[in-house]
């Protein structure tokens, strides 16, 4: 398999970033990892459990949709799309690359969203199989192999080398583009590490977790169920979870006059927030149990309804880490799932 | 890139404007032709299909395409004032262009289960919108339907939509049965006094029909209820239902009922298909 020795990644990344802007896991001061755009001497994090996700550089918090010039009573619409820069993201873990056949199944189904399609079709996405997994992994719950990413280029380290393997056509082109800078490297200690890998998996907290209660024909049972009032009793809303979630996708439209013409916005938006679904005779989810059942209901029950029972959540612990009352998919699953 | 992004509208231009009810006006809509004159229609829609209608910096609201397909000069919407954007929308003049862009949504399934059949209609105030189409689609098409019966209610005689409309064409139709009514006793009404749901079951029609019904909420209710008690089943009602919405098809998560999003899936749903949803509407 091609490979590059560990010492020389930086000149690798040096390559990419001349030909396209590459985005990897840079340690934060605070010892966060986060996705920075590359500049020489950038160190890839040991950490690729980044504070937000790969889904910002495909589906970022704010975007322009369009502008109008209002003049009288005339309304020009000003078509502001352009085609996007070939880009790469580095370093993708195996929840996170499969967060994007989530949001395809969403924003790629008629009609298309094309500016998501947009950044799709030129973003590159290189995986990097995991390591170290986390207390807060469960990717496998979903069916996912963190030693086997999916993503245009997936990647894998045994410490010394980091192995290269094309999935895509635009990933191959990519290998191909740094060709040069790889040779052939022989993979047993490869092997060593993803039996390792594996068998820390197998001996984290969360490798029982089954989604076998879950899924459309669920529907109403759960709906119903009377956990909902616990589970979400000291929700905040502050919609932490929906923020820093890889497949969550509920966004706004809202307009702003610059002055000197209208902009239009799309901007992420969460079913954790009162005013989300506010209307003039009412509010059809007033409380926050509503809203955080939403949420959950959504990611375990809807989702796999409309969409040949795949999940709307990877496993990716997110929302574990991050929630400030300690509430999350987890305990949700396991709170529903015992009648 | 894709050539088109159903986000990005169309305009507009506002060619008539008519003041329904205090709180209702109705305007007409045309497309503007390449050589700058306003004409035709911006698209095509089916009966019960909505559209985005935009003042850029106010803000975007859908609203239910009250002109029948079978209209080629123009397209109608009915606009009750609650808002920001519906105020903005109360305030233009003729000639004032708007965003629009549709059709979303599903249909009245007028050319598959409703041919055929004896139809009853069942408004309340604004909710004749939707319905308006249907009905003189179903009036155009008049052939390929039984009976055809309309019963709309309102608070008052001046909030009955569309009346001149009602009068004028419905009421003079031979093959149509009109049945107004209103809230109150008021001046200068020798027509019905009292709810919607009271009269349709003192009408008591014939279970032979497939019910639409829309209006509010509570009215919408009441006269299931009511008809259930005629002894109709939720198999032969639809009705339409209105949920905050932004994106228009089904990507921006918020308007939906259990696993179906109103934009895409609905707004025309039959009652047996809304009881195996969650009852968050
Ligand atoms: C499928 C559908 C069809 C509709 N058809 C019609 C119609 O034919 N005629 C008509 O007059 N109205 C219709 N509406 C309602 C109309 O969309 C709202 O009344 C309008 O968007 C409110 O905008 P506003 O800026 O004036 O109100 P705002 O200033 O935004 O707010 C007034 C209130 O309306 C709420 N609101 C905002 N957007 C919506 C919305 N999309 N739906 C419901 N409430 C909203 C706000 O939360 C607030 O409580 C329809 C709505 C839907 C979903
Ligand atoms: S719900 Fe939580 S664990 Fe699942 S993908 Fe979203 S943030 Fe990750
Ligand atoms: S579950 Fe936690 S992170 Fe999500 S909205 Fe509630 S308090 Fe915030
Ligand atoms: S309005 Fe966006 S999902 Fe329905």
């Amino acid at each position: 398999m091609l490979k590059i020795s560990v010492e020389k990644i930086d000149e690798l990344f040096k390559a990419i970033a001349e030909k396209q802007t590459l985005y990897i896991p840079t340690d934060r001061e605070d010892g966060a990892s986060e996705y920075k755009k590359y500049e020489d001497g950038m160190k890839l994090s040991g950490n690729l459990n980044t504070l937000r996700s790969a889904k910002d550089f495909f589906f970022p918090q704010t975007e322009n949709l369009a502008d109008f010039k209002m003049e009288g009573k005339k309304i020009e619409v000003i078509d502001i799309r352009e085609e996007a820069e070939d880009f790469v993201v580095f370093g993708v873990r195996a929840c996170d690359a499969r967060s994007f056949t989530i949001l395809d199944k969403v924003f790629l189904s008629d009609p298309v969203d094309s500016y998501y399609k947009n950044r799709r079709d030129h973003g590159t996405i290189v995986t990097m199989a995991c390591t170290k997994p986390a207390e807060t992994c469960f990717c496998q719950t979903f069916g996912i192999d963190p030693t086997e990413p999916e993503g245009d280029v997936a990647c894998w380290s045994d410490g010394e080398s980091i192995f290269f393997k094309a999935n895509t056509e635009k990933g191959q082109a990519f290998v191909d583009s740094v060709s040069g800078l790889l040779e052939d490297g022989d993979t047993t200690k490869l092997d060593e590490t993803k039996a390792k890998t594996k068998e820390i998996m197998g001996k984290l907290p969360l490798a029982n977790l089954s989604t076998e209660a879950f899924g459309g024909d669920k529907l109403m049972e759960h709906f119903k169920s009377e956990k909902w009032a616990e589970l979400s009793e000291s929700c905040l809303g502050c919609g932490t979870c929906t923020f820093v979630c890889p497949t969550c996708q509920c966004y706004d439209i809202k307009d702003f006059n610059t002055g000197n013409g209208i902009k239009r916005f799309r901007c992420w938006d969460s079913c954790m927030y009162s005013d989300f679904t506010k209307m003039a005779h009412g509010n059809i989810r007033n409380s926050q149990l509503e809203r955080f059942r939403q949420r959950f209901m959504h990611k375990l029950v809807y989702f796999p309804s409309n969409n040949n029972g795949e999940f709307g959540c990877v496993g990716c612990g997110r929302c574990m880490s991050k929630c400030p009352i300690s509430m999350n998919i987890v305990k949700v699953m396991k709170a529903l799932e015992v009648k | 890139m894709n050539a088109i992004d159903t986000l990005i509208p169309h305009i507009g231009v506002v060619t008539d404007i008519r003041q329904d009810t205090p709180d209702v006006k109705t305007f007409r809509v045309n497309a503007i032709q390449p050589d700058g004159t306003a004409s035709g229609k911006v698209f095509e829609h089916m009966p019960g299909q909505c559209a985005m209608l935009s003042i850029p910096g106010v803000g975007e609201g859908m609203f239910s395409i009250t002109s029948s397909p079978t209209n080629n000069e123009f397209m109608e919407f009915s606009i009750k004032k609650c808002g920001c954007l519906t105020s903005w929308l109360h305030a233009m003049e003729v000639g004032q262009q708007i965003t629009i862009r549709g059709p979303y949504g599903n249909n009245f399934p007028v050319e598959t289960e409703l041919k055929g059949k004896d139809l009853l209609f069942i408004a309340g105030g604004i909710g004749l919108a939707p319905l308006r189409s249907v009905i003189n689609y179903v009036r155009d098409n008049r052939e390929n339907y039984g009976d055809v019966q309309i019963i709309y209610g309102s608070r008052s005689k001046d909030d009955l939509v569309d009346y001149q409309e009602i009068i004028n064409e419905w009421e003079a139709d031979p093959n149509i049965q009109v049945n107004l009514t209103i809230d109150r006793e008021q001046e200068g009404w020798d027509g019905h006094v009292g709810f919607v749901p009271n009269y349709v079951k003192e009408l008591n029609p014939s279970l032979s029909k497939t019910v639409l019904i829309c209006g509010p909420p509570i009215m919408i209710k009441f006269t299931l209820a009511g008809l259930k008690e005629l002894g109709f089943t939720e198999t032969q009602v639809y009705t339409t239902m209105e949920l905050r919405m932004k994106c228009a098809v089904g990507k921006c998560g918020r308007c939906n009922i259990g696993d179906k999003y109103v934009c895409k899936d609905g707004p025309v749903f039959r009652f047996d298909q809304l009881d195996e949803l969650p009852d968050e509407y």
